[in-house]
């Protein structure tokens, strides 16, 4: 007896983006620093862009993001990724250039850098890993880090009559003019995590189309330094941070809407 | 070209854009602010990038940017906005990617003042950012020898992929002299094969100082010396008069080196046997020919605007062979040749066999 067979074609229905290398990571298991690269990989692949793309990696534990996009790449010094990334793209208007930075780097040694760089309207894109920690240096207090939150340096939970109040960097860029689209996403659930993808879409659509400065925030978890399980840090996201950081646009210049509606 | 009637500090910025500088970025700083005024005319006009940018932090750092995508890029400033660069610095040159920086000293330290100065000779030379090097730092005399120092600093730095200073003070920044600026350069047609430029049709390229790895990081180092020695090798500087015959050599570079030749000039007339030694370049410190000088000489009289900086690299070079004595002025004080003549009488009466 010949038993009959049946040939079923291959169909790739998940695979590495182009844009991200074929090597493995330093992140830790749940860290959501790696779906945020994989967002950003897959939407420069879609948009036909990897080959004159230049990100600019932050100090933070997304140190090593050069080493990861198959882009080229640079590191710049702890919150300098937005000058370094205007220098960049004004010798070079025609690369696409983002940085790529935590919330210790971006929202406090590099905030000068993120303000200015929002302010003059430089047609950048900017990846913004908000989990509320310093994750590389081992989990002390950022400036986004909640109210009452145990970190290592905040070891009685946050006091805000101490350390003041967490910054929603978001809200803040979202009113500079020089802003073209600024948006915080999530990237606790499937539904969240598409939404983010779309939002960095049309980040990097902005600045394809020359209109200014986009910044996408995304609540990130950090289960190390946090001190929690995967699905507890995850449940963290949606229960503390999400309401403190209300997920949406704060800023769409005139013209952006347009790109957000393109497929 | 003709001679024009320029200030150091426009002849300096209009060098940089004759020599190719694609990418300015600044911030105001007394005394070299007219630097940054003439970019901002020029630069734009010229469809080239200039940026006045939030601080000199970020302004080292976009020059750090530019630098890696491959633009012939600087920055300008004075003494308190090189200390804020000095991030910056220590990037730049463990990345090995070329940059200009110009520094137009002012009397410290802190806010100090805005008076002429060369008292971020130890800054420049020795501490310029964390890490192992030296920047390449060459010290103009005259606003003709700052135009064909800047023009010198890009090949420089380009050739070493480094970082390099051009260091005047406030008075070279400011006085006003006849000088020659060179034809305008074509800008380059490529960037350099190092450059980020996108990873079209090859493999990606990275930019980075960070390498975690201790052994690995030794090697990044001994490549780093091994180019600073061949810097040290070919790129020592210097200008000298009188000194063939001289007992004493008196050592000053910049404004310093200017006054003090005024100065050795009359106490030649004096009958006195004494000679300029003028460092151009600071880093690498022309040492060999000093070293060479101190064989037969009877002292060194070193003049600075500061409390004796260069003095340990001539002590250095003069190898405990003969005594080296320091004459400097402080805090935005240029000293007038009288007091330098008298520095020089007073030391020479001293030297052996000397009649005093
Ligand atoms: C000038 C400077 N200061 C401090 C550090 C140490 N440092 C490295 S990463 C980091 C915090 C990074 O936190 P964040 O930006 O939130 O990134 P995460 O690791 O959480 O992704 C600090 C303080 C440094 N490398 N450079
Ligand atoms: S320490 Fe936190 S942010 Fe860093 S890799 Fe681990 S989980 Fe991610
Ligand atoms: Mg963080």
């Amino acid at each position: 007896m010949v038993a009959a067979e049946t040939v079923i074609e291959e169909q790739v229905v998940y695979a590495r983006p182009e844009s991200l290398r074929d090597v493995p990571t330093h992140y830790c298991p749940g860290c959501t620093h790696g779906i945020a690269h994989r967002l950003v990989a897959e939407v420069l692949d879609e948009l036909g862009v990897r080959s004159r793309t230049i990100g600019v990696s932050p100090v933070g534990c997304a140190v090593f993001a050069y080493k990861y996009f198959n882009t080229d790449g640079c590191e710049a010094a702890h919150g300098r990724a937005p000058a370094m990334a205007t220098g960049i793209k004004r010798v070079n208007p025609s690369a696409v250039v983002f940085t790529y930075q935590g919330d210790g780097d971006l929202a406090a040694i590099g905030t000068a850098e993120i303000i200015h760089v929002a302010s003059r309207g430089e047609n950048i894109t900017t990846i913004f890993i908000n989990n509320a920690i310093y994750g590389m240096t081992g989990g002390q207090m950022a400036p986004t880090t909640l109210p009452g939150q145990y970190t290592k340096s905040s070891p009685g939970g946050r006091d805000v009559e101490l350390t003041g109040f967490p910054m929603r960097m978001a809200e803040l860029l979202g009113t500079m003019p020089g802003a073209a689209y600024v948006t915080r996403r999530s990237l606790h659930n499937v539904k969240e995590i598409n939404k983010a993808k779309k939002a960095i879409r049309t980040a990097f659509k902005v600045q394809l189309a020359g209109l200014g400065f986009a910044m996408v925030e995304l609540l990130s978890a950090c289960p190390t330094n946090w001190g929690l399980s995967v699905p507890e840090a995850i449940q963290w996201i949606e229960d503390v941070m999400v309401p403190y950081y209300p997920l949406g646009d704060t800023k769409v210049a005139d013209g952006v809407d347009a790109l957000m509606k393109e497929r | 070209m003709a001679v024009e009637l320029l200030k150091g500090n426009v002849a300096l910025a209009e060098a940089a854009i004759r020599a190719g500088v694609e990418a300015y970025f600044g911030y105001p700083i007394t005394p070299q602010t007219e630097l940054l005024e003439h970019m901002a005319k020029r630069m734009p006009e010229l469809g080239r990038a200039f940026i006045q940018a939030e601080s000199e932090l970020a302004s080292i750092n976009m020059v750090y940017g530019a630098a890696c995508a491959g633009a012939r890029a600087m920055t300008s400033s004075s003494s308190p906005g090189i200390s804020l660069m000095q991030e910056g610095f220590s990037y730049i040159a463990g990345s090995e990617v070329p940059a200009v920086v110009v520094d137009v000293m002012r009397g410290g330290p802190g806010l100090g003042n805005i008076q002429p100065s060369q008292s971020d000779y130890f800054q420049v030379t020795r501490s310029a950012g964390h890490g192992d090097y030296h920047a390449i730092v060459l010290a103009p005399a005259s606003v003709q020898e700052a135009i064909d120092l800047m023009v010198l600093a890009f090949d420089l730095a380009d050739k070493y992929r480094h970082l390099v200073f051009v260091v005047a003070d406030g008075l070279l920044g400011q006085m006003m002299e006849p000088a020659e600026l060179p034809p305008m350069r074509p800008l380059r047609s490529e960037r350099p094969d190092w450059a980020l430029t996108g990873a079209r049709g090859r493999e990606p390229r990275i930019i980075t100082s960070l390498e975690l790895d201790a052994p690995a990081l030794e090697e990044v180092n001994k490549r780093l010396q091994a180019k600073l020695r061949v810097i040290e090798e070919h790129e020592q500087r210097y200008a000298e008069q009188m000194v063939e015959d001289a007992r004493l050599v008196v050592v000053g570079y910049g404004t310093a080196g200017r006054i003090a030749q005024t100065a050795v000039k009359q106490a030649r007339r004096e009958g006195m046997k004494v000679g300029l030694f003028r460092p151009i370049s600071l880093w690498p410190f022309p040492e060999r020919r000093l070293s060479r000088l101190a064989d037969r000489v009877d002292a060194f009289l070193v003049v600075e605007m500061n409390a004796g900086q260069m003095l340990d690299d001539v002590k250095l070079a003069a190898g405990g062979q003969v005594p080296v004595d320091f004459y400097g002025r402080m805090g935005g004080m240029v000293p007038v040749p009288e007091e330098i003549y008298q520095a020089i009488e007073g030391l020479y009466a001293k030297l052996p066999g000397s009649l005093s």
